[in-house]
């Protein structure tokens, strides 16, 4: 009961005003008292219900007693039996879809919002650790000679490298990118990722022992085959990601002002095109920004678009918001901002100038009809409906598809309709000694399951190697 | 880290560099490219081709043109230097088989990725006819290289400085009205001069492949950046091309495509020249 009465400790955050002008985390985090206070709230139940809504299975009573008991240290350790990366699942985790939505307190409060804010607390406990500089380095069994490639340094991939590292194997990943972190580095904003957190687990990799190899293109400087047949690897995990962006398909998508979201994160992000002065890689100036989608991608899009000087941005959904696919927060966040949601929406074709620039869409308005497969209620489009809708710039945010480079490449690698890789129950892929997991198993599906595919995978390494 | 082994400057503003890649010298064909970043914090990732490569000695060279700030920063750095982040080789490699008589017509800094190609054609065995196009004298590279594998040679240069006074599309009309007239052309270099060079094999049924050169980031087909409308369809450059059946090619969406950032570009090249202690000068876009 008293724990009941405890309100919900509001994590602080930048000013709304004030952070669609700059690229710094909008999310503050909880200080020791708030954290604690909100620790409070947990019941400890014996069923933890919340531990079956991680993909994971965080032991979550348990760490939350640990920041009970103001040990915040145990209370990382705790979390890392299960999840190697905390600080950025308790920020990039859709909560509310999973470990909170079965929290009993949420329950008994009835509404999702009143759920102990179990996310919160685990970046809290990670962001001690590494600001006091807490963070240990895992053991390392002594070297067993044995050789295990990764494929792509996303959660995916780095989750299997440590698994693997510590049993004693010596692991190298081999990245793409110039910069390792996948769609961390790459797609999620700093304004919600700062990208020295993803560093820092890279570097605790190094410390295990992890090589990396950047700029290399597995399929293209070395294919899979000859990294086991002629480099010695003995094993192989492929975690390459989705990383192939969906376009609209429609007429005028290949004019200029029209860009994936990948592409304008990856501007934006990677190569830090938002210091104009410094960055060397150029962004397109946007007066009003059309974002078509309604996942995480796009919200990311819309708002780094704002924090990229856009005067109004948009984003453009075929439902409603209560059929979102995004984080809750984000969705928040992005209102508070000032984007602006047209709801019930979809292109019907873009518009250019003689220039070849964009200069609008017509959009066509839609209704809400019967579910459908997925349980949504699906957008029926209203006849007669299209209208005109200036803007200077499109955003395509409909989410990725399997980039076929690797697979294409290695022969006898099974995909099925949509290039996903086919894995057994272990994450085996149909070749021998080579293991998949993460978006390239998954599609386009979140960090927390790609990692959780990435400890079965190392799991199985592990036994294939003993 | 890829260390500079050597530096050669051909003309005013094209340069030649090798680079140490073992990995990439060994597994490269011709057509293929790369991308090169010289900063990995604030650099941008530009794609050059792959000139030649000696897998023995583990270094690829690239012949690039200054044309601006990232191609500039580029042509400052010396052997012993590093180029800090270098990827490849990627896109597909071209089609080489044994067609009869080729024609290969390279424009401008589109001679240097013409090279490879000209050299793997005439291995497998075709009567190869090659066609430089440059601006003037000065600018006209690889021709000696050109002579030992070429069965015939055509320079035209646009002020008749050397060679012909011609545009390449003269010399390659004569090629297409000739018997036997050509059973494959490949054309490399600025948009337009592909676009022209389509045109005319297109009234003689040529078949004309063309190498394209739209801005690239990640170069392995991750961000759509690279995208051209192929035969109606949307393709991406770096990993569906580069090379692609000219007579397909939307070369108009393609060049405005290719204008997208040129505002910023320009002030880029401004400042880079103030900050490098370059003399400006006029330089053409592409290859
Ligand atoms: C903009 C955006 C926002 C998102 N927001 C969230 C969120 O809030 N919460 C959440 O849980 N999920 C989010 N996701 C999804 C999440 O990021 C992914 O599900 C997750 O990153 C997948 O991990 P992965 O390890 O499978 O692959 P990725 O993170 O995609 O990493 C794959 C890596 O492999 C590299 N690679 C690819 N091919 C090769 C090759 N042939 N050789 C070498 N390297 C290669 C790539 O360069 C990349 O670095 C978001 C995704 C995007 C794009
Ligand atoms: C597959 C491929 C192979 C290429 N091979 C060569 C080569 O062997 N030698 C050579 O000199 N050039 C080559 N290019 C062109 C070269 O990439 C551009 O000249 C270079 O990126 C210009 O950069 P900059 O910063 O110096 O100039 P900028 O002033 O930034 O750009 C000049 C022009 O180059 C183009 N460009 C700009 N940024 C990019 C980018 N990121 N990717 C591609 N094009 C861009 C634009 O059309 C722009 O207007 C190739 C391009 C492609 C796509
Ligand atoms: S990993 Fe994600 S789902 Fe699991 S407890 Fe943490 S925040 Fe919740
Ligand atoms: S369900 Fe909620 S209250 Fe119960 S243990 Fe989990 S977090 Fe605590
Ligand atoms: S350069 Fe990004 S997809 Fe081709
Ligand atoms: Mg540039």
């Amino acid at each position: 009961k008293e724990r009941l009465a405890i309100p919900v400790q509001e994590m602080p955050t930048q000013d709304p005003a004030a952070r669609g002008k700059n690229v710094s985390e909008v999310a503050l985090g909880y200080g020791e008292c708030q954290a604690r206070l909100e620790a409070e709230r947990c019941l400890g139940c014996k069923n933890a219900p919340c531990v079956r809504g991680c993909p994971v299975q965080v032991p979550i009573p348990r760490f939350i007693e640990e920041i009970q008991k103001g040990d915040f240290k145990a209370a990382a350790d705790t979390i890392k039996e299960t999840n190697l990366l905390p600080a950025v699942c308790g920020r990039v985790c859709p909560q509310e879809k999973q470990c909170q939505l079965e929290c009993t307190v949420g329950k008994s409060l009835k509404s999702i919002d009143n759920a102990v804010a179990i996310g919160r607390l685990e970046r809290f406990v990670a962001d001690w650790e590494r600001e006091n500089n807490k963070v240990t380095v895992p053991e390392v069994k002594p070297g067993t000679g044995k050789k295990v490639a990764v494929v792509g340094s996303g959660p995916a991939g780095l989750t299997v490298a440590a698994d693997v590292a510590r049993e004693g194997h010596r692991v190298t990943i081999f990245e793409a990118f110039h910069k390792t972190g996948g769609v961390m580095v790459y797609g999620i904003p700093e304004f919600r990722l700062p990208k020295s957190i993803v560093q820092a687990e890279v570097d605790i990799l190094k410390k295990m022992g992890v090589s990396i190899e950047t700029n290399f293109l597995v399929g293209r400087t070395r294919t899979v085959k000859e990294l086991m047949e002629e480099d010695g690897f003995d094993a192989v995990f492929i975690g390459v990601g989705a990383g192939l962006p969906k376009f609209l398909g429609c007429p005028g998508e290949n004019l200029v002002g029209v860009f994936s979201a990948n592409e304008y994160l990856t501007r934006a992000n990677l190569m830090k095109a938002y210091d104009a002065e410094k960055s060397a890689t150029p962004i397109y100036q946007s007066r009003i920004v059309a974002v078509i989608g309604g996942g995480n991608v796009a919200m990311d899009a819309a708002r780094m678009a704002l924090r990229l000087g856009a005067a109004e941005v948009h984003v453009i959904y075929r439902r409603t918001r209560d059929e979102m696919p995004a984080r809750a927060e984000e969705v928040e966040h992005a209102m508070e901002e000032g984007i602006v949601f047209d709801f019930l929406r979809n292109p019907e074709k873009i518009l250019g100038d003689d220039q070849g620039r964009v200069t609008g869409m017509e959009v066509k308005k839609y209704e809400l009809g019967e579910p459908d497969a997925s349980g949504r209620r699906s957008p029926v489009p209203i006849a007669g409906s299209e209208y005109i809708f200036d803007c200077d710039t499109v955003i395509v945010a409909l989410g990725n598809e399997s980039n076929p480079l690797l697979t294409k490449t290695t022969d006898n690698l099974d995909v099925d309709r949509r290039g996903r890789i086919i894995v057994n129950e272990d994450q085996k892929t149909s070749l021998d000694r080579v293991y998949a997991g993460g978006d390239i198993v998954l599609g386009a599906a979140t960090v927390i399951l790609a990692m959780g595919e990435g400890r079965k995978a190392a799991a199985a390494i592990n036994t294939l190697l003993k | 880290m890829n260390r500079i082994i050597s530096k050669k400057q051909l003309s005013a503003d094209v340069y030649e560099m090798t680079i140490e890649a073992p990995l990439i010298a060994k597994s490269r064909k011709a057509g293929q490219f790369l991308i090169v970043q010289i900063d990995t914090d604030w650099g941008e990732r530009i794609p050059l081709t792959i000139a030649d490569a000696d897998p023995a000695a583990g270094t690829i060279t690239m012949v690039f043109q200054t044309v601006g700030a990232s191609t500039h920063k580029l042509a400052v750095l010396s052997p012993g230097d590093s180029v800090e982040n270098v990827l490849g080789p990627l896109g597909n490699p071209t089609h080489i088989e044994k067609f009869g008589t080729v024609v290969c017509v390279g424009g401008g800094i589109g001679v240097a990725p013409l090279f490879p190609i000209v050299q793997a054609m005439k291995e497998a065995g075709n009567t190869v006819k090659v066609i430089i196009g440059a601006r003037t004298k000065e600018l006209v590279i690889f021709e000696d290289r050109m002579r030992k594998y070429a069965d015939e040679l055509v320079i035209v240069t646009d002020d008749g400085s050397y060679g012909r006074k011609a545009l390449v599309t003269e010399p390659l009309r004569e090629f297409c009205e000739a018997d036997p007239k050509p059973d494959m052309s490949i054309a490399i270099g600025p948009p337009i001069m592909m676009k022209f060079c389509e045109k005319t094999t297109a009234e003689f049924d040529v078949p004309i492949m063309v190498s394209l050169n739209t801005i690239m980031i990640d170069g392995t087909g991750m961000c759509g950046g690279c995208r051209v409308t192929v035969g109606g369809e949307t393709k991406f450059v770096c990993v569906d091309g580069p090379e692609f059946d000219g007579h397909k090619v939307d070369f108009e969406n393609m060049m405005i495509r290719m204008r997208s950032y040129k505002d910023r570009e320009d002030r880029d090249h401004h400042t880079c020249h103030i900050g490098l202690g370059i003399e400006p000068h006029a330089a053409p876009g592409g290859k």
